[in-house]
């Protein structure tokens, strides 16, 4: 069967499943787009091509299915590089298709050229020149292979135009035909580490599970609370992992980090075990890194070998997927003698005479007593820490002012335990984190590593098209909105009804709240206007209908008129206290033992 | 140690990849972006013609070596790692240079390219250029006595080297990736560290 490249690129995706694509036509993507007339892949036309890339990621983080996204040349390329280096930090798989000028243009500064393989070689995880069409199929399965298997991450395919155009005899590659010599991820761990791993686990004293972004692309999160609920050890969710293990477990402690709770990140500071599946030592995570978990051995999974002894030295390193690893964990610590059911799980700190019948089946060995009594204290001064230093604010502000942590709780309890939040980056996204309570995997969608500001609006659309049965509230800034809020008219035109919380405090306020307690309140640019743009009168140019909500009392009846809209796109604008700032806080550079609870609230600085 | 030379921190990488456009692009892009050092880099096709041998000179302590290695096995085009220790290889490097010379000094350049083995390439009214490889100290040493005369032009091609052949159970070498193509990559039981980053000793037979 003779195919154009166009047509074989579009049969590729089609082979791979890809159920929907984000993208903008152009020059020379133009023939690509003729045969997406006659596909079962729906596209979504987009209005900016970041929004292209940011939806693909949306929908690949609430899917766990690579997103896709296709742009043309030139700037219709390099607008889709922030997605890509997004998707970089955070794991997303993700696979961009770039038109490119005709291979006898490219090198001349032709119209609409860009170098984007050269450009993208340090935010993907690999990039393709197609320089025959013959190669379409293999580097299309190539590319899916590489941005989903091992640690997931983008790619990018970049198409000229003459091999669009070029014919070729259709064929589809099996795996074995895939030209990849030099890529072979890891996925199970090495048993005798694992062993050593779990020696270590049934030892420790104060252990804490560090649970990243990992587990969630591991799809780990069954076998996760298997393991937490059979030792009855705390675990802490970072910002990339929130919803991997519930927050209404005891035994969930929380976010740590900048903007953790005290509990989270004074259990790791204490701990004498830091067992980290799928997470990264980030620098956000761990504050300053001679300062942190100084007692702690290490226990380090991650499928990305690189990962290991980066930022802190591991007593044991098992390079490996996170789900297998655990369930190897899991059989080598029934082989020590764990009991496979801990009945009192969910009760952190419960007293050492508390032994279950599983304990005690197997009196003298080492691991009868393991965890009850052996955690008992530990688990007892995590709850002290949880009763003593819980997360607040001021419920009732003078002049009755609309604080942004209130707005979230009404947003959590007036919404499904299973809704997706997608946030933007500043302050607005660590009071989702930290208020928002994350019950189930794949419901909270952010930009963690890169902190891309505008992420939110076209994340959420993207999580919807994904997850159309699941509700998907965007948590935003009113300064992230203003870099991608011409997404909703995708949005409505392609009826996708997302709905858009603005906490509109007029200022970029994480940079305000930096200015204020670091530059003696110097505020530098940080003021955005609470009026300018008007979000109301935006959002229904926009063909969504929209909202302002002043007062507390006008909260819960807003929320509710916009969960009652299931047929267009919803954006209420929260007009919130400009001064509030997030707390707690470890500053920049500062050891996370320095951590600041609110000083506003008698609790003051550690 | 010489301008030119290293010391005993010196690493050598002895990376195979794949032979397509851009892989060096690929390579000196994690080296310029992840901040290494990069001292000394030689590439060219290698025996099989799907891979090209890059061999690096890198300058750093093992911590951030380890970094490297396992950031450069991450490259979709690397297909294996060989670490050489500089005290079980042998490194070898090619000099190229031209010389001033006068009717006096002529005569002692030539004796001084004889006594190191060298060659005269190229013969003018008031200049020799001259070529000489050996272990990169000799090199050094090489250069240091030709400098005297007056260097117009001098080359280096940057060092490639081989691991010792094997006469004991020494851990000269230690590869990562090589799985493919029937590399062979006898892998010894891990280090503590438990990284994928092993030692093996017969790295250069290649099976298929």
């Amino acid at each position: 069967m003779e195919l154009t490249g166009a047509q074989a690129l579009i049969k590729s995706l089609e082979m791979q499943r890809v159920e929907v694509m984000f993208g903008l036509p152009g020059g020379a993507i133009l023939p690509v787009y003729d045969p997406i007339l006659d596909s079962s892949i729906r596209h979504i036309l987009v209005r900016h091509e970041q929004g292209a890339g940011h939806m693909a990621e949306g929908y690949a983080q609430v899917t766990g299915r690579p997103g896709v996204a296709i742009v043309t040349s030139g700037p219709g390329a390099t607008n889709v590089v922030t997605p890509l280096a997004n998707a970089y930090m955070d794991s997303t798989p993700l696979v961009v298709i770039s038109g490119q000028v005709a291979t006898a243009a490219i090198g001349t500064d032709a119209f609409q050229e860009s170098d984007i393989t050269g450009i993208t070689m340090g935010v993907t995880k690999h990039n393709w020149l197609i320089t025959d069409a013959a190669d379409i199929p293999r580097v299309v399965a190539e590319a899916f292979h590489v941005a989903t298997t091992g640690r997931p991450g983008p790619v990018l395919i970049d198409m000229p135009k003459d091999i669009s155009n070029a014919t070729m005899n259709w064929y589809w590659p099996e795996l074995a035909d895939l030209d990849l010599p030099g890529y072979h991820p890891v996925t199970v761990g090495d048993p005798s580490l694992v062993r050593e791993a779990a020696e270590l686990l049934l030892a420790a004293e104060r252990p804490v599970l560090y649970v990243g972004g990992g587990v969630l692309k591991a799809r780990a999160a069954e076998v996760l609370r298997e393991l937490a609920e059979r030792t009855g050890i705390p675990v802490v969710t970072t910002l990339m992992a929130r919803g991997a293990f519930p927050d209404s477990h005891p035994l969930c402690l929380g976010m740590p980090g900048m903007h953790g709770n005290y509990t989270a990140v004074t259990a790791m500071q204490r701990s004498d075990l830091l067992f980290a599946l799928g997470s990264r030592f980030d620098d956000r995570v761990t504050g300053k890194i001679s300062a942190f978990a100084p007692e702690a051995k290490i226990v380090h999974v991650d499928i990305d070998p690189a990962e290991h002894n980066k930022v802190r030295r591991a007593d044991v390193a098992i390079a490996g997927d996170c789900r297998l690893v655990i369930e190897e964990l899991l059989v080598a610590l029934g082989d020590l003698g764990l009991p496979h059911s801990e009945a009192t799980a969910g009760h952190p700190g419960g007293s050492p005479s508390d032994a279950s019948p599983g304990a005690a089946s197997v009196p003298g060995t080492r691991a009868a007593s393991f965890p009850r009594e052996r955690l008992g204290p530990w688990r007892a001064q995590v709850s002290e820490w949880q009763h003593q230093f819980p997360l607040g604010y001021d419920r009732n502000p003078t002049g009755g002012a609309l604080k942004p942590q209130f707005v979230l709780e009404q947003l959590r309890d007036a919404t499904p335990d299973d809704t997706i939040v997608a946030s933007g980056v500043g302050q607005h996204q660590m009071f989702a984190s930290q208020w928002w309570q994350f019950d189930y995997p794949y419901t909270w969608v952010n930009s963690g590593g890169l902190g891309t500001m505008g992420f939110a609006v076209p994340a959420a659309i993207g999580a919807k098209v994904g997850r159309p049965d699941r509700m998907v509230w965007a948590v935003d800034g009113d300064g992230c909105f203003q870099m991608t809020a011409q997404e909703l008219v995708t949005a409505s035109s392609e009826r996708i009804p997302v709905k858009i919380a603005i906490l509109n405090n007029a200022y970029l306020g994480m940079v305000r709240q930096w200015q204020e307690m670091f530059y003696e309140e110097r505020y530098s640019e940080v003021y955005l206007s609470p009026d300018l743009p008007d979000y109301v009168g935006w959002a229904e140019s926009m063909g969504c209908v929209g909202l302002r909500v002043e007062s507390p009392g006008e909260v819960g009846p807003a929320i509710d008129k916009a969960n009652d809209i299931d047929d267009r796109p919803v954006v209420i604008d929260f007009r919130t206290d400009a001064f509030e700032k997030v707390y707690p806080m470890v500053a920049a550079g500062a050891s996370n033992d320095d951590i600041v609870v609110d000083p506003a609230h008698g609790q003051g600085g550690r | 140690m010489s301008a030119y030379g290293v010391d005993r921190k010196h690493h050598i990488l002895s990376v195979l990849v794949e032979n397509k456009a851009g892989v060096l692009a690929r390579v000196a892009g994690l080296f310029s972006r992840r901040g290494y050092n990069i001292f000394s880099l030689a590439v060219a096709p290698s025996d099989d013609e799907r891979l090209s041998r890059i061999t690096i000179v890198v300058d750093v302590e093992s911590a951030p070596l380890e970094q490297i290695v396992k950031q450069l096995d991450k490259l979709i085009p690397v297909v294996a790692i060989t670490e050489l220790d500089p005290a079980f290889s042998r490194e070898r490097e090619l000099l190229l240079a031209t010389v001033s010379v006068d009717t006096q000094t002529r005569g002692q350049v030539i004796q001084l390219v004889g006594v190191f083995e060298g060659k005269i390439v190229d013969v003018g009214f008031d200049r020799l250029t001259i070529m000489m490889a050996g272990a990169p100290s000799k090199v050094d040493d090489f250069e240091e006595l030709i400098r005297v005369y007056g260097i117009v032009e001098l080359q280096r091609t940057g060092r490639v080297a081989l691991p010792m052949l094997d006469r004991s159970e020494g851990r000269s070498t230690s590869t990562v990736g090589g799985r493919a193509l029937g590399l062979a990559t006898s892998h010894s039981p891990t280090s503590h560290s438990g990284t994928s980053h092993s030692a093996a000793s017969d790295h250069t037979e290649k099976a298929g």
